[in-house]
């Protein structure tokens, strides 16, 4: 019997090749060399960052691409959200260097699974399958649940660890049976082979709308939508604040990316079914992020709070099925990146100095720092939605979305979520700039911090006064889904 | 021998292992042992439709869910041994510290 092999082009998948070789080579470095090469495996993971962005932008040719039998695809969204991806790697390696230093976190392999977290979630956004999506997924979600207890003599960060892992593998084995019933339904695991079966057949059958929708279920646990958020809050407070920082950006930037690809490539004819499913979770993701986070005192849970009230905006840009709602939603995830990487690295410049996680430890930072204290207010601002950031772009441009699609009463609900959540946005604030000093906050921000918080705060600035260049380009890297 | 024998054999087998990570209320070992449940009955899926729809794509697939189920346990375990040197523990109900 003659095998035919597909067409194969290993170029396009250069980035993730070279970043295989880092990992590959960083793994034996630590092993051989142990304890003094410690500052320069973090300076190779970086180096190795910058090099795949840069033979990215070397890749970027218009038309789009697949290879591998069309279980790869390389076309504009993938592109876009792999620099989102490296964007999303480098910047907390940046800010956490100190703090991981500080607690004896930084051998090689925390740069190693970083790595290959980072390879993971690029093989999802160039997903052309369902396959290498469970095999990016799993990739991606391993090396995280390694991270989440990597600070493994401590309670909260193991316990991080096993609950991240338990509830992770629970929606890795959600998504693998959705899979299994939407291959018997349709006979194939490429997307686009899914999406022709789905044409072709006279009536949608119910194995194919179980499939998808537990498909749906995982991808919405990965993002941590309500109500399939309950892992978020206890992961984001165990985990280190490094790879808090972490996980609060990167894997929400690749479950977005298979979010619109298997809705709109693989499942785009089911849409009917899909929206009303995703807008009433979008709702409850909304409700939850928003008065969740009332009560809490811990920044790093209350964070985990915000981030799933964000997730609630991003899943309503995705429901809107129109080319608005898909520009707002990586409009609006560039915008979360710089946020919370902005408001992470001020948690972690305070945990330097050994103050705790605590909410009431900031009163007073206003008086001691003022430019930092301007900086976080700037991101809670931000995060509240108050213009002229970029906060507030983004959820506007959602809106406007949700208002074209004729989801009025879906806008009008996430705008009382919205002033909800502005509350404990703006408690930080006042607790920063109106409460007495209790700290004497004198700690030293290193470089690295101060590009991280320079780069974040001239953005959200930057892109909320002038948001056309990046609003562009999101509709560029979505202009061909539909 | 249908079809739909091999399918309800998997959903049985699926539902099991949901309603073992849910009820246990004992052991995190039983947990692990359901998840390895839960991808079984993936695989069994996959394969009864690649045999039924004469097409090989869904035996591929076992074999990488194979690998990565090795891997995953792997990893489960070492996160567990973390978590019980720690509390010295394995009891779901007192995997607790974490709460508010």
């Amino acid at each position: 019997m003659a095998v035919q092999l597909p067409e194969m082009n290993l170029v396009l998948l250069s980035p993730e090749i070279l970043l295989s070789l880092v990992a590959m080579g960083l793994l034996l470095m630590s092993a051989w060399t142990g304890k003094e090469s410690r500052g320069v495996i973090g300076m190779i993971t970086l180096s190795g960052i910058v090099l795949a962005a840069v033979v990215l932008a070397g890749l970027s040719s218009a038309t789009p691409s697949i290879t591998l039998g069309g279980h790869f695809v390389d076309d504009r969204l993938a592109r876009a959200m792999k620099w989102l991806l490296l964007i999303a790697t480098a910047f907390p390696l940046l800010m956490s260097r100190d703090y991981l230093a500080q607690r004896g976190l930084d051998s090689g392999e925390y740069y190693v699974l970083t790595v290959t977290a980072l390879i993971g979630a690029m093989a999802m956004v160039s997903a052309g399958s369902f396959l290498v999506l469970y095999l990016g997924l799993e990739l991606m979600s391993l090396s995280i649940y390694v991270l989440a207890a990597y600070d493994r003599d401590h309670l909260p960060s193991s316990e991080a660890g096993l609950k991240y892992f338990i509830l992770g593998s629970l929606a890795s084995g959600i998504l693998l049976y959705g899979v299994s019933l939407v291959y018997g339904a349709t006979g194939s695991t490429v997307f686009t082979g899914v999406a022709q079966a789905i044409k072709a057949a006279e009536h949608i059958s119910p194995v194919l709308l179980l499939g998808a929708a537990l498909v749906v279920m995982a991808i919405s646990f990965k993002v941590a939508a309500a109500p399939f958020h309950m892992w978020a809050p206890d992961v984001y407070e165990g985990a280190p604040t490094s790879v808090t920082a972490f996980i609060a950006v990167m894997p929400k930037v690749a479950a977005f990316t298979v979010f619109f690809r298997v809705l709109l490539e693989a499942f785009g004819a089911l849409q009917g079914h899909w929206a009303p499913m995703l807008q009433l979770m979008a709702v409850v993701t909304l409700a939850v992020g928003s008065l969740g986070a009332i009560a809490q005192s811990n920044i790093k849970r209350l964070l985990a709070y915000s981030s799933i009230g964000h997730v609630g905006f991003l899943l309503i840009g995705l429901t809107t099925g129109n080319q608005l709602g898909h520009q707002s939603v990586i409009f609006y995830l560039t915008t979360y990146l710089f946020m919370s990487f902005g408001a992470f690295c001020v948690v972690l410049v305070l945990n330097r100095q050994g103050i705790g996680d605590q909410i009431g430890d900031y009163a007073g930072l206003a008086k001691k720092r003022p430019l930092l204290a301007f900086v976080m207010a700037m991101f809670m601002f931000s995060m509240a939605g108050i213009p002229p950031l970029a906060g507030f772009i983004a959820k506007l441009y959602v809106l406007m979305a949700a208002v074209k699609a004729g989801l009025l009463g879906l806008a009008v609900i996430s705008v009382i979520f919205a002033a909800i959540g502005a509350f404990y946005y703006l408690r930080i604030v006042k607790i920063i700039y109106f409460e007495a000093a209790e700290q004497s906050f004198s700690m030293e921000l290193s470089v690295s911090h101060r590009i991280v918080l320079g780069v974040s705060a001239i953005l959200v600035l930057v892109l909320g006064i002038f948001p056309g260049k990046l609003l562009d380009w999101s509709l560029a890297s979505v202009q061909a889904l539909l | 021998m249908s079809l739909h024998h091999f399918l309800i054999l998997g959903a049985v087998l699926f539902t099991t292992g949901v309603f073992g990570i849910f009820l246990n209320r004992r052991n995190v070992i039983i947990i692990l042992m359901s998840i390895e449940l839960i991808l079984l009955s993936v695989n069994i899926n996959f394969v009864a439709f690649s045999h039924y729809n004469n097409d090989v794509t869904g035996q591929i697939f076992t074999f990488f869910v194979l690998a990565v189920a090795a891997a995953e346990a792997a990893i489960g375990l070492a996160i567990l041994v973390a978590f019980f040197r720690n509390r010295a523990t394995i009891d779901v109900e007192r995997i607790d510290t974490l709460k508010g």
